[in-house]
């Protein structure tokens, strides 16, 4: 495939509503279409989003590929991977971006595989070096592991990470067109009987976390880490034992299976630390570790730890975070 | 009710090595077990099958060894066991794989679902189950957290973006689940005696012959190419870690959450 040296976001939105990861993902996009010398363009798919095409404008794209259909109100896989498919086959862009959100990641493979072209998963880097080679960088083997990875076909597809890359800051005067395509409708396979908003925690946008482990002897002593996180405007995170337990529900699960999150302060309290839980949270800031066994594998990835037990360093540190606002 | 699932065989991650200075991962001193996410997969399979009948074929590709992967799958309850084996399929990242795994399905013949783990510890892509639906042209939902299966038709639920989406599908369809779903049953000593019994078959190149284009499969198949593996050290951590809870310890925590709150 002859390319153009475009680089194109696919951007992803829910309800009319872009979700943030694609405002990200044009800040860095903008950055590499110009170490490039390419266009950045953006491909928004959706019902009735015309105004929201520009905000992609806005926030850095050259220009904007907008398929208007009812067919798209909602999330439905074939119809979009057939429209994406056709346009990529139209544009032959360089690189294609998408957010590593389920939906991302689910759309991306089928995309790529349609394509023939290879797909890197869940990145938390993107480099393109002086003669242009674009490499991808990304954890593997639960996090223990920073891959580099390159792509030999065209386009050179990645599904990137959340509040990894920086978007641009909102700017009006930025100039770019809006390209209108047609969308064709395919056979969708799949039907959406309901559909729920679940009750929103975004551990994952969350500055300061405070978690709690195996070390918690019940479900209510939670609210001792509640106390402490509403001092500091934290939010409550979990490994998952206390979620097995339904102790807390698995929106606040922050591990391999859970969330992956980088606060700017991550207080694990009873958390031993197991390989899972650490692919989750070992890209935030500032680690503190409450453990009361000195040889658990969080001390090794701690920035401070506390050999003690959560029952009484958490309370104290409650009682000098109150006396030092005071 | 034919149900297929593909599944991998994985290091330990308890026990894998990383060597920081040399960028290497040493798998040598882990053991071996089915990918963790696949275990669920596998559950959800057999379940269906004795609640409506049917058959459960597991299906992975990898070395030899892979075999015992496939052992402890028949004692969970499959019926029948795959091992893709070959020096041409390896070196494959996720759409040689998916693309392998997918010719041999269709060699298989007739199926109503495939179901795969949501990703693997040690890859954690999450793609080959969606790529190997692409390959098969068959639709695929991700993430499904629940699932209840009648005669023609299913209905799962995913989570995506902030919702919980109910979606029903005819058949075939193939379903990447996750952890939620169920809790894996461990075989018995009777089981694992069973197991021992079943002949694992293998495919190679040759079984494949009419299926597969070779040029396809393993590193010649594979659009993308590990180019450098780092493994990061954790040295940038100051690591200050107190053996007690003493008055000193709470202090410069605390003082350190705040500094870094404003």
């Amino acid at each position: 495939m002859k390319s153009n040296q475009e680089v194109m976001v696919f951007a992803e939105q829910r309800e009319g509503e872009i979700n943030s990861i694609s405002y990200e993902l044009l800040g860095k996009g903008r950055e590499m279409a110009d170490r490039l010398g390419g266009d950045l363009s953006s491909l928004l798919i959706g019902h009735e989003m015309a105004d929201t095409a520009m905000e992609l404008i806005y926030h850095g794209a050259d220009r904007v590929y907008l398929y208007d259909h009812a067919i798209f109100r909602d999330l439905d896989l074939l119809n979009y991977k057939h429209n994406v498919v056709k346009l990529v086959r139209e544009v032959k862009p360089e690189i294609l971006l998408l957010g590593a959100t389920h939906w991302g990641r689910s759309l991306g493979a089928r995309v790529a595989t349609a394509l023939g072209t290879g797909l890197t998963a869940d990145c938390t880097g993107l480099e393109i070096d002086h003669s242009g080679n674009f490499t991808q960088i990304r954890p593997a083997f639960s996090g223990n592991v920073l891959a580099h990875i390159r792509t030999k076909t065209k386009p050179q597809m990645a599904t990137v990470r959340y509040k990894v890359m920086k978007s641009l800051p909102r700017d009006t005067n930025r100039k770019g067109e809006i390209i209108r395509k047609n969308a064709e409708v395919v056979p969708s396979l799949l039907t959406i009987a309901r559909k729920e908003r679940l009750e929103e925690v975004n551990i994952a946008d969350a500055e300061v976390i405070i978690s709690g482990g195996a070390g918690l002897k019940k479900a209510e002593d939670f609210s001792l880490l509640a106390d402490l996180a509403g001092l500091l405007g934290a939010t409550v995170g979990s490994s998952r034992p206390p979620v097995d337990s339904s102790w807390i529900g698995k929106e606040h699960q922050v591990g391999f299976s859970g969330n992956t999150v980088k606060p700017k302060i991550y207080l694990a309290c009873g958390i031993s630390g197991s390989v899972q839980h650490l692919a989750g949270m070992r890209e935030s800031d500032v680690i503190i570790a409450i453990n009361t066994d000195p040889s658990a594998p969080i001390f090794k990835i701690a920035d401070y730890g506390i050999v003690g037990d959560l029952y009484e360093v958490v309370p104290k540190l409650i009682e000098k975070i109150k006396r030092y606002r005071s | 009710m034919r149900i297929i699932v593909p599944l991998k065989q994985v290091p330990d991650m308890n026990q894998v090595k990383f060597d920081v200075e040399r960028g290497r991962v040493d798998r040598s001193s882990a053991g071996t077990e089915i990918n963790p996410f696949d275990l669920h997969a596998l559950e959800v399979s057999v379940q269906m099958k004795e609640n409506m009948g049917g058959t459960v074929t597991v299906i992975s590709m990898g070395p030899c060894r892979a075999e015992s992967s496939l052992r402890d799958a028949l004692a969970r309850g499959a019926d029948n066991a795959l091992l893709l084996e070959d020096r041409k399929f390896a070196g494959a990242d996720t759409l040689a794989t998916s693309y392998t795994i997918a010719c041999a399905i269709r060699k298989l013949g007739k199926f109503d679902l495939i179901i795969c783990g949501e990703k693997t510890v040690d890859g954690d892509t999450g793609q080959v189950g969606p790529e190997i639906a692409e390959h098969l042209g068959i639709p695929h939902i991700a993430y499904v957290s629940r699932l209840e299966v009648r005669e023609q038709t299913m209905v799962a639920q995913c989570e995506m973006g902030g919702r919980a989406y109910t979606m029903e599908s005819d058949f075939p369809v193939l379903l990447t689940v996750t952890k939620d779903l169920n809790i894996p049953r461990l075989p018995g000593f009777r089981d694992k005696v069973k197991a021992r019994q079943v002949v694992v078959e293998v495919w190679g190149t040759r079984e494949l012959a009419d299926f597969v284009d070779i040029s396809r499969c393993g590193v010649r198949g594979s659009p993308t190419r590990v180019h450098r593996v780092i493994i990061p050290s954790e040295e940038n951590r100051k690591g200050k870690i107190f053996r007690n809870a003493a008055e000193e310890a709470i202090a410069e925590i605390a003082e350190d959450l705040l500094r870094h709150l404003n």
